[in-house]
């Protein structure tokens, strides 16, 4: 028994898929930070669907989530699964086509009858043949459903609890499969249901049977481990979701400015997990306003900038569009405030909990007027903390909102991140208008950097009239003069075309004596730079730049790009970075790859792209 | 710069800005405007713990006019960045201004929202029943029936009664005013700005240039007296030139009699109480139109309940008290977290 062989690999994919009520979820995460301590690279990808519950057992209901673990630097939660966990026909139906060739798939035999299979609208009996996976894929039957339920007998549960720890089950067989002690999943548990201790015991219970079930079984030929990374820089991690990152990262801006953080927002998918979080840190003193609509979302925090708080709104596409009138007020006032754009399919109610990155040229130019403001993009889960310090400081000490675009893939992914301590952060110096100053009024700026002075309601003597109409460029009075407006409108774009000067240049990533130069925004980092890496790996020159500032862009943006015969934009839109480049860099041709199916790239698409273009 | 030295107790002029007012001559605007700065003063809030906030329209030009903190915003928005203010900055005293189409058609659901989180602001809603600024289209508020621009064959819409969808948004405090009635308006509003909560006071003002002389029932000095009450707290409903008219039930009704006949006395007149949880009564005297009954200015209802504001801030306080994250290195601690 002890002889059994056990096969090394660099990384791997396991993809939990089941009902949405089986806990997919809380499995795929348990699994996931248990691999991190144990010194593994990690990232994830929930994919649940819009509906909470859809009817057991049917394709609409399928909830899964998806862990990448590395031995080396992983960047994506992967392509296809190497390992697929199907607790119903359905959950198999809808991952067959991203099961890798040689894969294992574990099914719930118990979940796999005649009636299960119907519900899944499988033709016949064998639902593996029908997918052509018996041949492909190395299955691995276990009757999770009974198993569970003598698991749990004499516990005293109803029929229902018990099968809710099936989840457990499976996670225990993954445990054993990859050669993980279960100890630190037993901890977890503790975490989790600390205060229910029948919860926990059963728990515990049924997670040891499923490790002990793999192992006295051999139900594979081998198991396999994937060693420590080496890679990861030294210190302290934890794995977190983008948007509980966005949300600490706005936290952090607001304790190095010394202000207090306010948030209006309205629930929408999949942003609303940025508001849950805040309203928890009530402890730091957030202040959340669940207001009644997007606009008042967007507006209360206008009000409470206007009163000196660092102050943010969270959205979706939908959202945004809403929000636009308020952006340009916020554009005219000369306010700090930050928009987070957590994207997803569109237009209008679109693919909610689907990704992509189709709302660029709305962030950039969708408002009336000549509306300049600062758009930028976070591109993994744990930088989203790094690109919401950065919006709050370049909003505080610039005076303008900035739209943060993230997106559903990084917002509910995970990764790895290096715990952050706030004395290690940039320092935020709001442009305040100083004491004594002579002269002071709402349009009053520094005439280097175009920013506006702000000046904070209950301060003595800096009494102003702020608003939506045109001002005097010298007296701050409202004025409709024509020469004043061509002033006003070239000083604000001025003002946010200055912040480049602040800005870090764009890094060329891969090859830098590249044939191709592949251009890419915001979320899709992860997969360009793997596709890259592994072009390279094979004896390409390819190079990578990855734009995180996109109004105003980095000042090495055009000679970097001008470096490179073949350019290539890499979104997933229909062309918008690509739209909005051309006018910036008209000498340039760029070469466009684009999809918008409401799903991340794969590695092995951009692969087969590129490779076409270096023939 | 505002550098003005102030003198406390405050005068009006304390709180006039250095702009120019640019209402239409005649505008009830104007009363409103010298009103408010005198209740302010009043207040003894200094000029820069004010903040004035607005939406679009005649009315919402208003903050120009007046010293301290103030910003013009968006059409219907104002409640919303009302709102984000108190919240923000809870020390400040917030002013709503706002006009019957801002609040009520294009801004109703911040209004309604603002009334029912009982948010500490204090909205004076000037009702002219008329777009102004877009040059004469009827509004929420406009009669059924009349002719406008945008209703040349007279309008076909039921009209709101602010008062009633104040109540129905549960609001703690509504007044009324009319712009020429300069006595009883200083009274409404300094109770508006007193109260703790969202304070609505409908301000009826004639607009001279697109509804001139639709409050003119009310308006005229001759009659005005017999056409108004002005309700106090713990005061009988009396009114009229000669003082003798009274309010009385009857049945479910309001009914007007006089003093002195079919045996009347002060007695049977009923006392007004605006502390009232229940909304019937106020309801009823918010609602009264003439010619049989008088219409009703001043407090109508004015009850106590937590603002939104302070219980924001007394769940922070509470939290804080209870909870061992102190900073956020505090909360970087409590993170699931390994070596690598």
């Amino acid at each position: 028994m002890e002889n059994k062989k056990t096969t090394e690999l660099d990384n791997v994919v396991v993809r939990f898929s089941g009902d949405s009520g089986d806990g997919m979820q809380l499995t795929g995460t348990l699994f996931s930070n248990l691999s991190a301590i144990l010194g593994n690279e990690i990232s994830t990808f929930p994919d649940y669907p819009s509906e909470i519950r859809a009817p057991l057992g049917t394709l609409g209901g399928v909830s899964g989530f998806q862990v990448h673990l590395g031995s080396s630097k992983i960047y994506t939660p992967g392509d296809d699964a190497d390992v697929l966990v199907a607790m119903n026909p359905a959950a198999l139906k809808v991952n067959s086509k991203s099961i890798k060739k040689g894969g294992i798939i574990i099914f719930d035999t118990d979940s796999f009858e005649k009636s299960d299979l119907n519900k899944a609208e499988f033709k016949t009996d064998n639902p593996f043949d029908e997918l052509s996976l018996s041949e492909t894929t190395q299955l691995i039957p276990a009757p999770l459903s009974s198993l569970t339920q003598s698991s749990l007998e004499g516990f005293g549960f109803d029929n229902k609890t018990v099968l809710r720890s099936k989840n457990m089950f499976a996670l225990g067989l993954i445990c054993w499969l990859f050669n993980r002690p279960i100890d630190q999943a037993i901890h977890f548990l503790e975490n989790k249901f600390g205060k229910k201790p029948d919860l926990l015991h059963a728990n515990v219970k049924v997670l040891t049977d499923g490790f002990n079930y793999g192992h006295n079984l051999h139900l594979t030929v081998s198991t396999f481990l994937v060693e420590k990374s080496h890679e990861t820089p030294k210190g302290s991690y934890t794995s977190i979701s983008g948007n509980k990152a966005t949300a600490w990262g706005l936290i952090a801006a607001s304790k190095k400015a010394g202000l207090e953080l306010f948030l209006g927002s309205y629930p929408i998918t999949p942003a609303t997990d940025i508001m849950h979080e805040l309203a928890l840190r009530k402890d730091l003193g957030v202040k959340v306003v669940q207001a009644e609509d997007e606009i008042a979302g967007i507006t209360s925090a206008i009000g409470a900038s206007f009163a000196g708080d660092l102050a943010a709104t969270s959205t979706s596409g939908p959202g945004l569009a809403l929000k636009s009138e308020g952006i340009g007020l916020a554009v005219m006032a000369e306010l700090p405030l930050v928009i987070v754009d957590v994207m997803r399919g569109g237009p209008s109610t679109g693919l909610p909990t689907k990704t992509e990155q189709t709302d660029l040229l709305q962030a950039l130019y969708g408002r009336n007027g000549e509306s300049p403001v600062v758009v930028m993009a976070a591109s993994t889960p744990a930088d989203c903390f790094h690109f919401a310090f950065m919006a709050s400081k370049i909003a505080l000490e610039h005076m303008t909102p900035v739209i943060l675009l993230t997106d559903a893939f990084i917002g509910n992914g995970t990764s790895l991140w290096k715990l952050p301590k706030l004395a290690e952060l940039a320092e935020i110096n709001p442009n305040y208008a100083k004491p004594g100053m002579e002269g002071y009024n709402v349009s009053s700026r520094d005439e280097q950097t175009k920013v506006r002075y702000w000046t904070i309601p209950g301060t003595r003597d800096f009494g102003h009239r702020n608003g939506g109409l045109e001002k005097d460029y010298y007296t701050g009075a409202i004025s409709s003069d024509p020469a004043n407006h061509q002033k006003m409108v070239d000083t604000r774009e001025q003002k946010i075309n200055n912040i480049s000067q602040f800005l870090p240049d764009v890094k060329i990533e891969g090859n830098a004596d590249a044939d191709l130069l592949v251009i890419g925004w915001g979320g899709t980092h992860g997969h360009l730079m793997s596709a890259v890496n592994s072009m390279n790996k094979k004896g390409n020159k390819v190079a990578l730049a990855h734009f995180n500032y996109i109004n105003p862009l980095p000042k090495n943006s055009v000679e970097v790009i001008q470096r490179y015969k073949k350019v290539i934009v890499c979104e997933l839109n229909s062309g918008q970075f690509a739209t909005y480049l051309r006018s910036k860099v008209p000498a340039v041709e760029f070469l466009q790859h684009n999809k918008v199916q409401g799903q991340p790239f794969t590695v092995a698409e951009l692969e087969e792209c590129f490779g076409k273009l270096l023939k | 710069m505002e550098t003005k030295e102030y003198t406390v107790p405050y005068t009006a002029k304390d709180f006039k800005s250095d702009q120019y007012v640019r209402w239409c001559p005649g505008c009830g605007d104007y009363a409103v405007l010298n009103t408010l700065q005198k209740v302010m003063a009043d207040l003894g809030v200094a000029p820069h713990n004010t903040s004035v906030i607005s939406g679009i329209g005649c009315s919402s030009r208003l903050p120009y006019y007046i010293s301290g903190y103030g910003f013009h915003t968006i059409h219907g928005r104002g409640a919303a960045v009302a709102t984000g203010v108190k919240v923000a900055n809870p020390k400040l005293s917030v002013w709503q201004i706002t006009g019957d189409g801002d609040c009520l058609a294009i801004g109703g659901n911040h209004f309604i929202h603002s009334v029912r989180r009982n948010i500490d602001i204090n909205v004076l809603l000037f009702n002219n029943q008329i777009y102004g600024l877009t040059k004469g289209q009827y509004s929420p508020t406009t009669k059924k029936g009349y002719v406008t621009k945008s209703s040349p064959f007279g309008t076909v819409e039921r009209p709101f009664r602010p008062a009633e969808l104040t109540f129905g948004a549960r609001g703690t405090f509504f007044a009324r005013l009319l712009d020429v009635d300069l006595k009883n308006s200083q009274v409404a509003m300094l109770a508006a700005a007193r109260h703790k909560g969202t304070s609505v006071v409908e301000c009826l003002v004639n607009c001279v240039i697109f509804n001139d002389g639709a409050h003119n029932y009310l308006a005229e000095k001759e009659t005005r007296t017999d056409r108004l009450i002005m309700l106090e707290h713990g005061k009988t409903m009396i009114f009229g030139k000669e003082g003798n008219k009274g309010l009385v039930l009857d049945g479910f009704n309001l009914k007007v009699v006089t003093i002195g006949e079919k045996g009347v006395t002060e007695k049977d007149i009923l006392v007004h109480d605006a502390a009232c949880d229940d909304t019937t009564l106020q309801m009823k005297l918010a609602l009264m139109e003439g010619p049989d009954m008088p219409i009703a200015v001043g407090v109508i209802r004015d009850v106590v309940e937590e603002t939104y504001d302070s219980a924001v801030e007394k769940q922070i306080a509470d939290v804080q008290a209870k909870s061992k994250i102190k900073t956020f290195d505090d909360l970087i601690a409590t993170c699931e977290q390994w070596e690598m």
